[in-house]
């Protein structure tokens, strides 16, 4: 079982991004995902400059994948992406059936990321032999589906040929709108956001009128208030065909979570239970808030 | 613009046809459409008598298998795909890249549509469908601003259809697991959205409460019109303050773009509204078709008219329209 970290989904500060990544450069995470997958008005970082830092990364000795946006609807989006399609010195993550037509075009491999709707395995097949490499599953979908698609595909004959990952730590990626809810919180149009989100390092919190947690605003893309948490599943992962889990970067404590994880993949150390605040509940066929501990799953 | 009515029963399907539906869509009796509500929908029987109402008007009928199929119920997919071949339906609208490929593999004279769940918002992710099943048409999300729909018109390769009129989903459909989330029911994985199945209300000292599998989605004080608790249209917290942090029970309304539309080449225009009743079918169809009848006649000179105004917002969702995502302000 191998680490990956996925792109960052917030809007963070650009030295803080540079921060983030030159500790990630000796982290025990085997893939690097890195670049703008949500909202085409954060420029702290430009496309020049994740390509020149996905770059850097690579003579780090880490496996460099560059994502893409997950809705993308703007002529300029299009452009942004034909040119990280045209230039970059590694894998690039397809989050939009546009980037997927945009490198199947040029012949170049490439990984689908969660907001790719592959249900099934014929799904799968068609995309592999448009030169998917790699898949992470879209994040609704439970422990049991995933298998049954992994048995298909090797039914299909391509399963070998392919690496899957799976969403395994972070606030999941829900929902994507036209709508920017960071902007509509703040009373301020979209073309007028005033780049709220770099006020909201991890997420606005949207709560429930009786007070719990539900959803995490993050521009136009609306995240689980919760984090996902699967570490506990590496091996029942790894026993399905799981290659590598993902972990989504939070503004705080990335390495330690990391850590974590890798030191769980080793087999000596597993959380006696997981906090409140976390879910996992997707992966079991339950509702995805849901947060099932240890003793009700095995 | 060809107008596109919904028909989640026979009652509505023939109030669609005689009020003027160009075409019908429909879905069958399970999971494998984006409308799964008990009692309703079409089984074999009532899908061919469907069929030969529609036809017997000159109205075509379009079959919705427009969900994702996981590999447990791939079959029921299959079956519906080739049921909907045998009745011999005008097209089939389909989001899924699986059923996609069976379709066309199986049956390649059947034409194929793209359904909104399939959440192509661009030339290039339509030109993918084109490529790898010849789609003929696609349904936009309602995420496009009316600057990007004309975009993507001038360059996609096949014929587009918009949403009208209707409920508003504000998320990129196809992409939206807030369903999910709270429930164990997705659009995706089972044809359904803040199910029924998990909603409770409940009168309480803070006031009439509605609940999604026990999550507080709204709260309504005397006199408050209480809407159906979709997920997205709840009233919730940030920083403090409580409001529609997502948006407000509204419906789309997109009569006044009707000359837009036209202009930039949009081909269909779909009405939402498979799960509503007979009587809301009449009367949107109805203004609808006076709509673009009136337009066809006089283009320089079209207006909606007041009449058709009212008429829409008395059966629209909380009695308010918007325009949506066409609408850059909205955004």
């Amino acid at each position: 079982m191998k680490l990956s970290l996925g792109p960052i989904l917030y809007y963070w500060p650009r030295q803080q991004v540079e921060d983030f990544y030159q500790q990630m450069a000796t982290a025990p995470v085997d893939y690097i995902y890195l670049g703008e997958a949500v909202c085409s008005k954060r420029q702290e970082l430009r496309t020049g400059d994740w390509l020149a830092l996905a770059a850097d990364l690579c003579e780090s000795g880490k496996q460099v994948v560059l994502s893409t946006m997950a809705l993308i609807e703007a002529r300029s989006e299009i452009s942004a992406l034909r040119k990280i399609c045209d230039n970059s010195p590694c894998l690039v993550e397809a989050n939009d059936m546009a980037a997927v037509q945009l490198l199947a075009e040029r012949n170049l491999p490439f990984v689908t990321g969660p907001s790719i709707n592959i249900y099934n395995a014929y799904s799968l097949q068609i995309l592999y032999g448009q030169g998917l490499q790699r898949w992470v599953m879209p994040v609704e979908l439970n422990a049991q589906t995933l298998a049954d698609i992994l048995k298909d595909a090797a039914k299909l004959g391509f399963v070998d040929n392919i690496e899957t990952e799976v969403f395994s730590h972070g606030k999941l990626p829900l929902a994507y709108s036209a709508r920017c809810f960071t902007a509509r919180a703040s009373d301020l149009p979209k073309d007028n956001c005033q780049l709220k989100c770099l006020d909201y390092p991890d997420g606005l919190a949207m709560d429930t009128q009786d007070g719990s947690d539900l959803f995490t605003i993050n521009g136009i893309q609306t995240q689980s208030s919760a984090s996902y948490n699967l570490v506990a599943e590496w091996q029942k992962m790894q026993d399905i065909g799981v290659d590598i889990m993902r972990i989504s970067p939070q503004a705080d404590n990335t390495l330690g979570i990391v850590e974590q994880f890798a030191d769980a993949l080793t087999g000596c150390s597993l959380p006696s239970s997981l906090p409140e605040g976390q879910c996992n509940g997707y992966w079991y066929g339950k509702p995805g808030m849901e947060l099932l501990q240890f003793e009700e799953i095995s | 613009m060809e107008l596109v009515c919904p028909a989640g029963s026979l009652p509505a399907l023939k109030v669609a046809v005689d009020n003027g539906a160009d075409a019908v869509y429909i879905g069958f009796r399970d999971d494998t459409n984006a409308r799964h509500f008990s009692g309703l929908n079409f089984n074999d029987r009532k899908a061919q008598k469907a069929l030969d109402y529609a036809r017997s008007k000159g109205v075509k009928i379009f079959v919705a298998i427009n969900t994702y199929p996981q590999p447990s119920g791939w079959k029921r997919w299959r079956q519906a795909v080739d049921n909907a071949a045998s009745l011999g339906v005008d097209s089939l609208i389909v989001a899924d890249m699986g059923v996609l490929a069976y379709a066309s593999d199986t049956h390649p004279d059947l034409p194929l549509h793209l359904s909104v769940q399939g959440s192509a918002t661009n030339a290039e992710a339509l030109s993918f469908y084109y490529r790898q099943f010849g789609i003929r048409r696609a349904v936009l999300p309602r995420v496009l601003s009316l600057d990007q729909v004309r975009y993507v018109a001038e360059t996609s390769p096949v014929d587009l259809e918009v949403f009208g009129f209707g409920s508003l989903c504000i998320m990129a459909e196809g992409r939206c697991y807030l369903s999910s989330y709270v429930t164990d029911e997705s659009p995706n994985t089972r044809g359904a959205c803040s199910p029924a199945k998990d909603v409770r209300w409940a009168e309480t000292s803070n006031g009439r409460e509605s609940r999604l599998n026990g999550v507080l989605i709204d709260r309504y004080q005397e006199g408050e019109n209480a809407g159906y608790p979709t997920l997205c249209k709840g009233r919730f917290e940030v920083e403090g303050n409580v409001f529609n942090a997502l948006e407000e029970p509204t419906s789309l309304n997109t009569l006044q773009l009707i000359p837009q539309l036209t202009e930039v080449g949009i081909k269909a225009i779909k009405l939402e509204g498979r799960q509503r009743s007979p009587a809301y079918v009449e009367q949107v169809v109805r203004v609808w078709r006076q709509a673009l009848d009136s337009h066809h006649q006089n283009p320089n000179g079209f207006a909606p008219t007041q009449d058709w105004n009212e008429a829409l917002d008395a059966v629209s969702e909380g009695s308010q329209t918007t325009l949506g995502a066409y609408h850059r302000s909205w955004q």
